[in-house]
Order: structure tokens, then C-alpha cells, then sequence
């Protein structure tokens, strides 16, 4: 467990360096976070005052944040954050889940054949793919419409993948005895397989939300008038809108769009570091 | 009329079974291949359209598109040929572009990856604030990048930024940072460093935990008791693998750098900043350039299936390893 001190503890001095130079580097990686919320409570006369300290001598914490919500539609845009995100995900569970538990317990000719599309779908990075999805979402005449940034992510690979290679886990035996108790094989999928599932399932929950509420290429095409953007694309628009100049309103928005996702890792650190990780096997 | 008694409930099941037992066995494995075929296609089916419509007729129809001279909006298109990819190389931008991109992957891997794994290194050596330290070097991976930037862009203020602020009171020239065409590609890198750096750090924290400890203890036998022996002997050779798919890793998502550059430069001053992704999108969504656009993402695309299929490769050899 130990791998520079192996079995006995760092020595004093040595353990407070260790705490030193993490404090430090911890600090530094806070930063634009700190200036962030500092200049979100800053009155604007301050902000250009140039200065280094967190706290304003004025207050304006209030003003700020009433504005960054009345001036720009923020909560609309977080909003359709969040209904953009539970359509994909729910979507996402609902085709990869079943295909999924094919791909693990079923035999069947073209098993190889489907996964070998699943892999080489997980390969191919998605930001290319945007040039004829936005011509399918033209011709069907989706853009522009919450199905326009829902659409090209119903079926994920990387989910189906986290998916089969959790259900191989799980027992034939459980499969059988719930054929014999009746249950069809759909009823495996949602009433056996999932619920037994349910770490592999958080984790990619996890991973799908946070990259969807973070994604700005995908809405940055798909997208064009202010009631439809999500939170990336709509803080865009605003700070586009203010030109840069009103910086206290913008830092509050800003502030804002970040919060849900960094109180929910504080939450749940654990498995915000599973979901966000287990990516990496992409 | 109520529901039966349980012991009813538990014959009927049985005989179910019983039934079951008969017919499956009546049915000839033929036809069982065949129920579970169906099944499972049925299953699937839902999943495989999808596949089929959202990434490979997508990416068959990228290389089409790559070999005419479409333009969005146009009613007729042409087969040109190869002649798009000709055009790109020809093009000083999209050169410009392609070396940006090495540039940034060359700054952002090697950083990301040694700072990533002494902090990973550091948390580990010691039993205390583990979980601290990690949640705080973790916190830019899963932030909203668009508003991170933001943020990021007040920090570089030339006027009343935190960073020109502290070099001035300190006595160092300060610069303009995002509008000077030396300093606008470096600055975009040291943002993707802080943001990746918590990535490599809980890959490189994985990577640590897996290394059996019998393995110090036999280097201890061996009279390696100070720290630096064991990282060097111990160490550092048992995350060779997990290195090399950190580097990996960091380095793909290096190449898909997009948020930072569409708020923060938009490509400049002139070309400083344009990465290949930047360039994929204007080209293909501002100028409506479909043709020149698609064959972008085609080299786009050959870059990272190349770092991919490297990575499956390090993964299969890591696999044989253990």
C-alpha cells in the first residue's frame, strides 16, 4: 500500500513536506476557481480597482447573482442542462442495457460481429462524426430542438462495453433460475441483470451526465436560438453579449453553471473518480 | 376472489417447471439456437440501428463527403478526387494548424503526465488527507471547461488579471497572454494541463495500489530501505505499463482540445492557436466548407485512431503481463 515508505510511517519531516507541496500544488490548482467566486462578489468598480484580495470591501454578491439569473436565461439553460442530460442517459440505459446483456449471456451467430461494430463504434472520436449527423438532423428536421442535442447519443458503446463486461460477472446460473421462475428474457434485462448492476450503472450514469452537461462542440452546432441552449453554449452567449466588461455578473454565472456538478462530487467523490475513470478504458 | 395460498403458488411454479423441463426438452437444439437468436436480435435490435445510423454510416459517409466539393447549402456536389486533402496540405492554416496541435500535445502530455504522477506519488507515501488532496487535484477533470475558461480568462486579464497583478508586483514584465501569438498557444496548454492533471493522477493512484507489496518487502531484504531505491527499483518499473497508458490517454484528450480555444483565442492571433478540432468546426460549421471540413476530420480522425489502436496494443501487452 505504501510504495516510497513500504512498511513504516514518513518520518516527521518528511510527512510535512509531503503536505507542503500538496497543499501548494492543491492551491495553485484552486485558483481559478477562488478568483472566480472572488469576482462573482465583487461590485465592478473593485473588479477594475485591480486587487489581490478574496474578499470584497463591498459586498455585491447579491447584485451580481441576480443579474447573471434575470439577464442572461440562466435557468433556463440549466434547465435544458438538465433535461438533456436525463433524456441521454435514460435513453442510453434503456438500448445499450438489453443489447448489452445479448452480447453477454445470449449465443447467437453475429455475437462477434455485433461487438465488433461496438468496438469500432467506441473508437471513433464523436466530433467527427458531427458533420453528417448535423446534415440527418437537418433532413429530418430536428435542429435546433432538444431531440437535436439528445439524438446522436442514444446509444452509447462505451456503455454497452461497461455494460457486457459487468453482466459477465454475474452468474449463468442467476439467468437460468429467472428463466425457470418465468421471467421473459426482457424481464431479465430490467428486473435481474440491472438492479445487479447497479455500481456499473452509477458509474456510467456518472460519466454520461458529466460529459453531456460539460459538452460545448455538439450544442455549438445543433443549437441556435437562446431557449435551447444548454449551460457550456449559454454561458457563451452571455459572456459574448456583455463583451467581457461586466465581469462580476458573468463570474456569477459562471459559478453557477459549475455548481451542480462540483456538489455532487463532493458528494460522491468516490464515484464521480470510478465513473469519470472507468472512461479511460475508451 | 383471493389470491391463493402460498404452498398453491409453489406447486404451480413447479409444475411450470416440470413443464418447462418437458418442452425444452422436446424442442431440438436447433430450434433453441434459434428462440435465443431471435431474443437476443430483439434485444439488440434497438442498439444495432442506432450504431448503424449514429457512427458507421456517419463515418463511411465522412470519407464520401471528404472526396467532393460540397458546400452546405448547395444543391449539386462533384467528386473531386483526393483534391480536398491536396487543398488542406496546401494550405499554410490548416499546416498551421496541424503543427499547433503537435505543439500543445507536446507540451500537455509530458507535463500533465510527471506532474500527475509525483502528486500521485506524494498522496500516496503518506496515510493522511489522502482523499483531500485527491478530490482537490480532481475538481478541473469534471468542471464545466466553457465556464472554467471564463475564469481563466479573468485570471489573464492584461489589466486587472490575478496573473499580470502578482508579476508586476513582483518585478517581472507581464503580457498580454491570449492576444500575443508567442504566448497564446503555451498559455492554452498550461489550461490543459491543469485540467488533465487529476486525470493522470487517479489513473497513476490506480496503477500504485496495484503493485503488490511482497515486492518492497523483497527490496527491503534486499537493503533497499532508502525511499529513492524503492522508487527506482520497485516503483517506477511496475507502472511502466500504466505510464505508457497514461500518456496515451492524456494525449487523445489533448487532441481533442476544443473549449478552451473556441472561447479564449478562436484559433489567433492569426494561426497561433487553431488546433485541428477548432479547424474541423470552422471550417465545416462557419465557412460551410463541407468537403474541405470533412477531409480535416478524416486526418483528424486517422491521429486519434492511431493513438487508439496504440493503446489497445499497451492494454493487450499489459493484459499478458500480469
Amino acid at each position: 500500500m505504501n510504495p516510497t515508505s513500504s512498511s513504516n510511517c514518513l518520518s516527521p519531516a518528511a510527512a510535512i513536506l509531503r503536505h507542503a507541496v500538496l497543499l501548494v500544488t492543491g492551491a495553485l490548482t484552486l485558483v481559478p476557481f477562488v478568483w472566480m467566486l472572488s469576482l462573482s462578489i465583487k461590485a465592478p468598480g473593485e473588479i477594475f480597482r485591480a486587487s489581490f484580495s478574496f474578499w470584497p470591501a463591498q459586498f455585491y454578491g447579491v447584485e451580481n447573482y441576480t443579474k447573471a439569473l434575470t439577464k442572461a436565461p440562466l435557468l433556463r439553460y440549466m434547465g435544458n442542462g438538465l433535461i438533456v442530460c436525463a433524456l441521454v442517459l435514460a435513453l442510453q440505459i434503456i438500448v445499450c442495457a438489453p443489447c448489452a446483456y445479448a452480447l453477454a449471456k445470449l449465443r447467437f451467430h453475429g455475437r462477434d460481429l455485433l461487438f465488433g461494430m461496438v468496438l469500432i463504434s467506441l473508437l471513433l472520436p464523436y466530433q467527427v462524426l458531427s458533420l453528417p449527423l448535423f446534415i440527418l438532423g437537418y433532413q429530418i428536421g430536428i435542429l435546433d430542438t432538444y431531440a437535436a442535442l439528445v439524438f446522436p447519443y442514444v446509444v452509447s458503446p462505451f456503455g454497452i462495453f461497461l455494460f457486457r463486461q459487468f453482466f459477465k460477472t454475474i452468474p449463468d446460473d442467476v439467468v437460468h433460475a429467472a428463466r425457470l421462475d418465468g421471467l421473459s428474457e426482457l424481464a431479465i434485462v430490467w428486473r435481474i441483470m440491472v438492479p445487479m448492476a447497479l455500481p456499473a450503472i452509477i458509474a456510467f450514469s456518472i460519466f454520461s451526465v458529466v460529459s453531456h452537461w460539460n459538452d460545448l462542440f455538439w450544442p455549438l452546432i445543433a443549437v441556435r436560438s437562446e431557449n435551447m441552449m444548454p449551460p457550456p453554449l449559454g454561458i457563451m452567449a452571455f459572456r459574448n453579449e456583455e463583451a467581457g466588461n461586466d465581469y462580476g455578473p458573468l463570474m456569477a454565472a459562471a459559478t453557477l453553471v459549475v455548481l451542480p456538478l462540483i456538489i455532487a462530487f463532493i458528494v460522491a467523490q468516490k464515484w464521480f473518480v470510478e465513473g469519470l475513470t472507468g472512461g479511460a478504458v475508451k | 376472489m383471493s389470491e391463493p395460498p402460498a404452498p398453491s403458488a409453489v406447486s404451480n411454479k413447479a409444475s411450470r417447471i416440470a413443464g418447462l423441463r418437458t418442452s425444452s426438452a422436446i424442442l431440438s437444439g436447433r430450434t433453441r439456437t434459434l428462440t435465443e437468436a431471435l431474443a437476443a436480435w430483439t434485444l439488440a435490435g434497438p442498439a444495432v440501428f442506432f450504431l448503424l445510423v449514429l457512427f458507421l454510416l456517419p463515418v463511411i459517409s465522412v470519407f464520401v463527403i471528404a472526396l467532393t466539393d460540397w458546400q452546405f447549402g448547395a444543391g449539386t456536389l462533384s467528386f473531386v478526387g483526393l483534391a480536398n486533402f491536396r487543398a488542406i496540405f496546401a494550405d499554410a492554416g490548416f499546416r498551421a494548424s496541424l503543427i499547433d496541435t503537435v505543439l500543445y500535445v507536446l507540451i500537455v502530455v509530458p507535463a500533465t503526465v510527471v506532474l500527475g504522477l509525483l502528486i500521485a506519488l506524494l498522496i500516496e507515501c503518506g496515510k493522511s488527507c489522502r482523499s483531500f488532496y485527491r478530490a482537490i487535484h480532481f475538481l478541473p477533470f469534471m468542471a464545466t471547461l466553457t465556464a472554467m475558461a471564463i475564469a481563466w480568462e479573468a485570471l489573464l486579464h492584461p489589466t486587472i488579471g490575478l496573473v499580470n497583478q502578482i508579476l508586476s508586483a513582483i518585478g517581472l514584465p507581464t503580457a498580454n497572454w491570449l492576444r500575443d501569438e508567442y504566448t497564446a498557444l503555451p498559455v492554452l496548454a498550461v489550461i490543459g494541463v491543469w485540467q488533465n492533471l487529476g486525470y493522470a493522477m487517479v489513473l497513476f493512484l490506480a496503477g500504485l495500489k496495484s503493485i503488490p507489496q511482497d515486492l518492497y518487502d523483497a527490496a527491503n531484504v534486499d537493503g533497499a530501505d532508502f525511499w529513492f531505491d524503492r522508487l527506482r527499483i520497485v516503483t517506477l518499473p511496475m507502472l511502466g505499463p500504466v505510464s505508457m497508458f497514461v500518456v496515451i490517454v492524456v494525449a487523445l484528450r489533448a487532441f481533442q482540445a476544443f473549449d478552451t480555444i473556441q472561447i479564449l483565442t478562436r484559433g489567433g492571433p492569426g494561426h497561433a492557436s487553431e488546433v485541428l478540432l477548432y479547424t474541423l468546426y470552422r471550417e465545416s460549421f462557419e465557412y460551410l466548407r463541407a468537403g474541405y471540413g470533412a477531409a480535416v476530420a478524416v486526418v483528424f480522425l486517422a491521429i486519434v485512431m492511431t493513438l487508439t489502436l496504440v493503446q489497445v496494443r499497451v492494454m493487450d501487452n499489459k493484459v499478458h503481463y500480469q
